[in-house]
């Protein structure tokens, strides 16, 4: 496939994005732009800001400004519950599997908001260990089937920009293996993803474009297929 | 006629039916509570208060308006769950972001508010309030004699709760309930409303304080006081069930009510206390309460 990403339209665009916790500024103007059907990963250190990042795409920090445009729309100001119906899948890194619900309730619990969302058949075959454990209380699923289940659940709503924190934190490395087998059709059938990941390799596997974020910026942007000339930089940004 | 335990059948039975009397409205009162603490994290202590209202709500519309016990039945609980939309958005809501204390402050000051003015204009006498027609009498079980109205105050009860509890444990309104009390944040960003969410809870909680004012107005009076009377019992049936748990507060409401009607026959002197009791030993056995999860 030739790399047309420039003459791809930008899905989501973040300018100038600054976050607060309380008192504590965290982000001190984020740009970032996704086109669509790529997927792009934010590597960093611990406190970088990548997750508060992805919290401020889905409003979920304390104060924000800027300006984040997801498909023309800004996003900054808009209600929260708003956020996700524009077709936004936020898989967070606790993975937030809810205790009190079964598998099944957990996969059907965020509603559909745009059609073109896989089925339930469809995402037994990209996630087979899930199937016939519906009854399964949420958190007594593995790690790793923990993390197909928070996945799984967003790819039901139809969101097509998928924002994925640390996917592979804390698990196996055979598991690992999975998520990004499973990662890669999700990019075959189109979604576009946003990825945090600390785990360069891994997002070296099925990344388009790497942005490098240090104390509340972003610092550099690599292209994947310029890794390789990138990485003493790299190693030096994440400290490796 | 045979004994049990040394002690008359009839009245053996006839306290334990008032103790699944009283359990019926510690339940539901419990279960209103328990719905509203999951979800908001407010021990809601003007329950005691929107119980009173719903029973002078009835009292009210049967005689300012002339509409009697079934129309009070509908719309008692409406007009208690609107009051509790109001005092939620209004008052309440401005809270949820400092310690718990200050809820139960609110709603402590609410309560004391609401049964202060209903005391200034009704005084405490209280106001007698006619069981409806059709569920005048009662029946003869042989071993006892039921009056249908106490029947009908259980059996409505059970079903409420029993309702109540579905709703919440297998539908997905209820799953989304269970989830947003655990993860809110997490369950906004699934593109839910969170907020209107809790309004919607506080009101529907009240409202079931509402229900269990209309059941109680024929038996007990209708008085500014007949809700701090019960609250106290309430509050502990909601702690030896486990906080926010929803069977606990049903299963506990009852057991309770027919632990207290089982005292009054073989002890009566600790009739009063045997709730507390109770809550001691559990407090001291297993601390989140019977059905209650450790956090």
């Amino acid at each position: 496939m030739p790399d047309g990403a420039t003459v791809k339209t930008a899905m989501l665009e973040i300018r100038d994005l600054q976050a607060f916790y309380g008192e504590s500024h965290v982000l001190h103007g984020v740009n970032i732009d996704v086109r669509q059907g790529e997927v792009v990963t934010l590597l960093g250190r611990n406190g970088a800001g990548k997750t508060t990042t992805m919290r401020s795409i889905m409003g979920i920090v304390g104060k924000r400004n800027g300006s984040i445009r997801f498909q023309g729309k800004e996003l900054i100001g808009m209600a929260q519950h708003k956020i996700p119906r524009l077709g936004i899948g936020y898989v967070p890194e606790e993975r937030g599997i809810f205790s009190s619900l079964s598998v099944d309730e957990n996969l059907m619990l965020p509603p559909v908001v745009k059609s073109g969302g896989m089925t339930v058949p469809q995402i037994y075959e990209l996630f087979p260990n899930l199937q016939g454990r519906g009854t399964t209380q949420g958190t007594r699923l593995s790690g790793g089937e923990q993390q197909m289940l928070a996945i799984a659940r967003i790819l039901r709503t139809g969101a097509d920009l998928i924002l994925l924190d640390e996917p592979t934190e804390g698990l196996a490395p055979v598991i690992i293996e999975q998520i990004g087998v499973a990662v890669r059709k999700l990019k075959q059938r189109g979604f576009t993803i946003v990825l945090v990941e600390q785990n360069f390799r891994f997002a070296a596997t099925i990344a388009d474009r790497h942005y490098v974020m240090e104390e509340g910026h972003v610092v550099d942007m690599i292209p994947n297929d310029q890794l390789a000339q990138n990485m003493d930089k790299l190693h030096t940004y994440l400290g490796v | 006629m045979f004994d049990l335990l040394g002690v008359p059948p009839q009245v053996l039975f006839g306290q334990l039916l008032l103790g699944l009397i009283n359990g019926s409205f510690y339940a539901l009162l419990s279960l209103g509570l328990a719905v509203i603490f999951g979800m908001l994290n407010v021990i809601n202590f003007a329950h005691g208060a929107l119980y009173m209202i719903g029973a002078f709500v009835a009292w009210l519309l049967l005689t300012k308006l002339g509409l009697g016990y079934w129309w009070a039945l509908g719309l008692s609980p409406l007009i208690v769950g609107l009051l509790g939309v109001v005092l939620e958005k209004t008052m309440l809501s401005r809270l949820y972001k400092l310690d718990h204390l200050y809820g139960l402050l609110l709603t402590f000051g609410l309560a004391l508010i609401m049964e202060g003015a209903f005391r200034h204009f009704y005084g405490v006498s209280g106001q007698p309030y006619p069981i409806p027609d059709a569920l005048k009498g009662g029946q003869n079980l042989g071993f006892m004699f039921l009056p249908n109205y106490r029947g009908w105050v259980v059996v409505a009860s059970l079903v409420v709760c029993f309702g109540t509890w579905f709703a919440i444990e297998r539908t997905r309104l209820g799953a989304y309930l269970r989830a947003a009390t655990e993860n809110p944040v997490l369950v906004q960003a699934f593109g839910i409303n969170v907020p209107v969410m809790i309004t919607a809870t506080y009101g529907f909680g009240v409202a079931l304080a509402g229900l269990a004012g209309v059941l109680a107005a024929p038996i007990y009076q209708v008085s500014p006081l007949m809700g701090s009377n019960l609250i106290i019992v309430v509050f502990a049936v909601v702690v030896i069930g486990g906080m926010g748990s929803i069977l606990g507060a049903i299963v506990t409401g009852l057991g309770l009510g027919l632990l207290e009607g089982l005292t009054k026959v073989f002890y009566p002197e600790a009739s009063n206390i045997v709730v507390f009791v109770v809550m001691a030993i559990v407090l001291l056995i297993k601390p989140a309460g019977l059905f209650g999860r450790e956090r």
